[in-house]
């Protein structure tokens, strides 16, 4: 009997119709039909998918409390174009970023929104921490007023409770079904497509609204916790400073963004003659029971032969893995060792690594990571992980994509990994949708 | 502060706590609820705001004293008005 962590043949019949080898109803079967989305160099997915095919880079010189000049991923969208300035005052950049990403990709989707029955909508969103932007707003508020604590924010509460920005999107959107913010830390992306993929298997909701957001840039203390650990990254060019799998990476760039889709059971979308970006056909999380921060490349490993044998595909089924890789040292090796038990022998798979142009988005970066490659479906190109001048021989992986974008032919299987603090992994895998 | 500085001022913390208000033509004597969007949380930002500019302590039974801004201006006069404007 095979171990979850080993590989299982290729069942290239039923591709991505298998769940433990039984085949998928057409009502288990999950597929993304809008994305919307802000990065730190885009705000649609055609503007982030050029840029990242262009290298264009995202991140700039920041300012941060007490810490001044750092480097990070910053976002520009139009936060007013769903939301009021006093919405914008009374809520958090986190929930601000939701709502501007769920409504995206509400308007992407082409559903007929006013029609929308709103208890059957599921909102599922994932972070790496909250409440902190806005803990040290108030102390440092109550700072210049002796810590007199009767100029605590009354609003503090509301923005601070963890279902915040899931709650957020509810509130602007008036979505009446349930909502929840996933706490995963850098693995939260991914584990809010998840937590839609589950919800709408079980009927729990008919349409969900999930993926990932961050709002760790104003927070001087995620700059400073990195700092301390010595995992910060700094370089005289903020547009290299994100180097993994790089002998000369020296840590981590913060970043802000979301990425949020909508999903639905394929028939319904099949209904309204939805687009399809892609079927949702495997995913696994699991637990490294091990360290606080160091990453486990067994457990990668074993999390990302759970999503195959979950979707009924080997590694030569993949086509395109996007790496977590952040640029800490342990990481990237870490990673680099559970991609080349996995894919050592699968010449057909190719990596890349997004977080070398936007930075590390925290929450949202497993949903920005996934969704910048879905459009490899249409065009066959595997954009790159830029900044790899000199690759750490630690880190070599078989067909890394370096610096320039890479025409690979057909693309019909993408893996996302993303994995975080307290030993958390996650593994996303989608295809093209065929029918 | 007279009572038109003290009315500058409440007109101020409401630009900021409602700012997609137009206030141009806000009627005194109307509560200020039928004239904006205002909840009760925004109600304690009014409340708040003047505790931080002028260490006011507002007490809860007092409230509806700020139902209107001719009340609050009456309400508030006389507790600041050896208060100089700006401080």
């Amino acid at each position: 009997m095979l171990g979850i962590w080993e590989p299982v043949e290729s069942q290239s019949i039923a591709f991505g119709r298998l769940r433990w080898g039984v085949p998928l109803s057409d009502l288990d079967r999950i597929v993304i039909t809008g994305v919307g989305l802000t990065a730190p160099n885009g705000n649609s997915l055609p503007e982030y998918r050029q840029n990242l095919l262009v290298a264009r880079s995202g991140v700039v010189n920041y300012e941060t409390r007490y810490m001044g000049p750092v480097l990070a991923g910053v976002c520009n969208f139009d936060e007013l174009r769903y939301q009021k300035k006093k919405d914008l005052r009374r809520g958090t950049r986190a929930g601000s970023i939701a709502v501007y990403c769920a409504n995206e990709a509400v308007k992407d989707s082409g559903i007929d929104w006013p029609n929308v029955a709103r208890e059957n909508v599921g909102v599922y969103i994932g972070i790496t921490e909250h409440g902190n932007v806005e803990t040290e707003n108030e102390i440092y508020e109550i700072s210049k007023f002796e810590y007199d604590t009767k100029v605590w924010s009354h609003h503090h509460n509301p923005r601070t409770v963890a279902n915040n920005s899931a709650g957020e999107v509810t509130l602007n959107m008036g979505i009446t079904g349930p909502h929840l913010t996933l706490g995963a830390a850098c693995a939260a992306g991914n584990a809010g497509f998840i937590q839609a993929v589950q919800m709408l298997r079980l009927k729990e909701v008919d349409l969900a609204i999930a993926g990932g957001v961050s709002e760790s840039i104003h927070t001087f203390g995620i700059f400073a916790s990195f700092a301390a650990q010595g995992a910060l990254a700094t370089h005289e060019d903020p547009t290299k400073a994100c180097r993994p799998f790089d002998r000369n990476r020296n840590g981590i760039v913060v970043a802000e963004g979301g990425g949020i889709c909508t999903l639905e059971r394929l028939p319904d979308a099949l209904k309204r003659g939805a687009k399809i970006y892609a079927e949702v056909i495997g995913y696994a999380m699991n637990s490294d029971a091990k360290d606080f921060v160091l990453p486990d490349s067994n457990r990668q490993a074993e999390c990302i032969y759970l999503a195959m044998k979950r979707a009924g595909i080997s590694p030569e089924d993949v086509d395109i893995v996007s790496s977590h890789a952040t640029a800490t040292e342990q990481g990237d090796i870490e990673e680099a060792a559970a991609l080349r038990r996995v894919f050592g022998n699968s010449p057909k798979t190719f990596i890349n690594n997004t977080k070398s142009f936007i930075g590390h988005a925290m929450g949202a970066a497993g949903a920005l990571e996934l969704l910048g490659n879905v459009p490899s479906f249409d065009d066959g190109i595997v954009h790159a992980t830029i900044n790899l001048d000199d690759l750490d021989p630690r880190c070599a992986l078989p067909n890394l994509v370096i610096n320039q974008p890479r025409e690979i032919g057909p693309v019909n299987c993408i893996l996302n990994n993303s994995f975080g603090m307290l030993g958390i992994n996650s593994v996303v895998i989608i295809r093209k949708f065929q029918g | 502060m007279t009572s038109d500085q003290i009315r500058q001022v409440i007109l101020d913390i409401l630009g900021r706590i409602a700012p997609d208000e137009d206030l141009t033509d806000l009627d005194d004597a109307r509560p200020f609820r039928e004239q904006m969007e205002l909840d009760s949380m925004d109600f304690l930002d009014i409340v708040m705001e003047l505790r931080k500019m002028y260490r006011i302590q507002i007490p809860e039974e007092d409230y509806s004293n700020l139902n209107t801004m001719g009340g609050t201006v009456e309400y508030l006069l006389p507790r600041l008005k050896d208060v100089p404007v700006g401080a």
